[in-house]
């Protein structure tokens, strides 16, 4: 990977080292091989890929989700495993994670209960505190007006903003999203492309701070001017690009094929 | 045998679960173990409340009788005890939290699996056996219990109206004082020993069946009738424990 002398000068968020990805549905298969892959604090990462190239798979062994088959995982510099548990759980909340798929709310809650959950597991807040939070991130999703509702009465389209405010609920300093504009109209696609620009450009309810970004999609044309590092996942590999620039250079057809796919 | 093997390590994962994270995040665990209690406790009243009476009134009272008319009535108390106490109360009870919660937790957690809320949970930091099977195991162990002697008070009670229906000529102080003097104090604590026993089989048994792998649809019926027997045939071991333990006492 060339990565610009300033990226190396920046902490460390995801770094793989050689890494085989194992894919959920059989987890002794590796889906993604010899990975070599460094995200470092503030970038904004975009990974393109067809259906079924481990962008999932990916984006949850970045976390610490999903132990590598082989190769070596660090997350902020750490090796998960080598951890203790309560260091290991401190590191994992540093990052955030939007699933595909609606991102996954739990149905049984209520929009609120689910931006809570974290809050009420994780930190010795008082009730005022924790409402005081979850209100806040209901109103950066524009949710506040369904906080009382479960996730099932929500349009379809809203559903997806109770795991990304959730996710957020606890500040992490890094947010990977799984194809978070699928189904999506334009209007609502827009909606979360610039919500995330201004995550990743330091958003109040983050404290201003700058997050680091990495968005895994089937669809790159959205993020062509959001992103600021680009990869592409092609026949079990992960082939980074650079910058911008770098995305203008490659003459890889699956590339052309990302930027000119139909929404779905 | 593997699948004995797996039961047994998701069993010890779950109490090791249990002890280490006793502590942690009481203000979502409470609701949830509560949550559990209603479900598998205070909705059954109604449905335990019915049994216990078709109990009393079908088997007791006519044991209660025949037992009179034969001139055998000093040993009522001890067979009661050893029959609807020791025996029948719990087993009926933990077949019909079964048959009831049992089954739906497999199905539940088997959806929640396919939908991915078991990887949600580990992404927010939340253990997934801490958050989906702690509280059922003791959510069901104090439903059982407590269903239990519900369930044996309804159905004695139930029994002596039997026998006095009948003209049994047998004092309702001297039915409970035999009883009374049958029990002893190992029979109260076994008897919260075993019905906590099968609470938990239960709630193991059933998660296990619900989160070990992705259901595909076909596959729920088959992991729920699987729950069931698994469930009943652990109970029944745990059962045969107990028997040598009240033969000991």
């Amino acid at each position: 990977m060339n990565a610009a002398p300033e990226t190396i000068a920046r902490p460390p968020v995801i770094e793989m080292f050689d890494v085989a990805v194992a894919t959920a549905r059989a987890p002794d298969t590796a889906v993604i091989s010899g990975v070599n892959w460094r995200v470092s604090l503030d970038d904004y990462w975009v990974i393109g890929g067809p259906t079924g190239s481990g962008k999932s798979d990916l984006l949850a062994t970045a976390a610490g989700l999903q132990r590598p088959l082989s190769g070596a995982h660090r997350l902020f510099g750490s090796e998960l495993p080598s951890l203790h548990e309560t260091e290991r759980l401190r590191e994992r909340l540093r990052v955030g994670v939007v699933f595909e798929d609606g991102a996954r709310p739990f149905p049984q809650l209520t929009v609120a209960e689910n931006i809570a959950l974290p809050l009420r597991y994780h930190r010795d807040w008082n009730d005022a505190m924790i409402r005081q939070r979850v209100g806040e991130m209901l109103d950066v999703t524009e949710l506040s007006a369904f906080a009382g509702r479960a996730p099932s009465e929500l349009a379809r389209a809203l559903v997806p903003r109770v795991g990304l405010a959730r996710a957020l609920a606890l500040g992490p300093e890094a947010l990977l999203l799984d194809n978070p504009l699928a189904g999506l109209d334009p209007r609502q696609e827009r909606w979360w492309v610039d919500f995330i620009a201004s995550l990743a450009a330091g958003h109040p309810s983050m404290k201003g701070r700058k997050m680091t970004i990495v968005v895994a999609c089937d669809d790159l044309r959205p993020w062509t001017s959001q992103g600021r590092q680009f990869a592409l996942l092609k026949e079990n590999q992960f082939l980074p690009l650079g910058g911008r620039d770098g995305l203008e250079r490659c003459n890889e057809p699956l590339l052309r094929d990302l930027i000119a796919a139909e929404s779905p | 045998m593997d699948r004995v093997h797996e039961l047994v390590a998701f069993l010890l994962i779950a109490l090791g679960v249990t002890l280490t994270k006793f502590n942690v995040a009481p203000r979502v665990m409470r609701p949830l173990v509560r949550a559990q209690i209603y479900r598998a406790g205070v909705c059954l009243l109604p449905m335990i409340g019915f049994l216990g009476c078709a109990l009393g009134l079908i088997i007791i009272g006519q044991t209660v009788s025949l037992l009179t008319r034969v001139g055998a009535h000093s040993f009522i108390g001890t067979l009661m005890v050893t029959v609807v106490i020791r025996e029948l109360g719990p087993l009926l009870t933990t077949v019909v939290v079964l048959a009831r919660v049992g089954a739906a937790t497999v199905v539940e957690l088997g959806t929640s699996r396919a939908q991915g809320e078991v990887e949600a949970l580990e992404a927010l930091g939340i253990d997934p056996v801490h958050y989906l099977v702690v509280p059922r195991m003791w959510g069901l162990a104090v439903s059982v219990f407590a269903l239990t002697i519900y369930f044996v008070l309804v159905a004695l009670l139930s029994g002596y109206l039997f026998a006095f229906l009948q003209d049994v000529p047998l004092s309702p102080a001297e039915y409970f004082h035999q009883l009374a003097r049958a029990l002893r104090w190992e029979d109260f604590a076994l008897l919260m020993l075993k019905t906590a026993a099968f609470g938990i089989i239960i709630a193991v048994v059933s998660c296990y069946q619900g989160l070990a792998k992705p259901l595909r649809i076909e596959e729920v019926p088959i992991a729920t009738t699987r729950a069931v027997v698994s469930s009943v045939v652990a109970c029944v071991f745990v059962d045969a424990v107990f028997i040598v333990a009240y033969l000991l006492i």
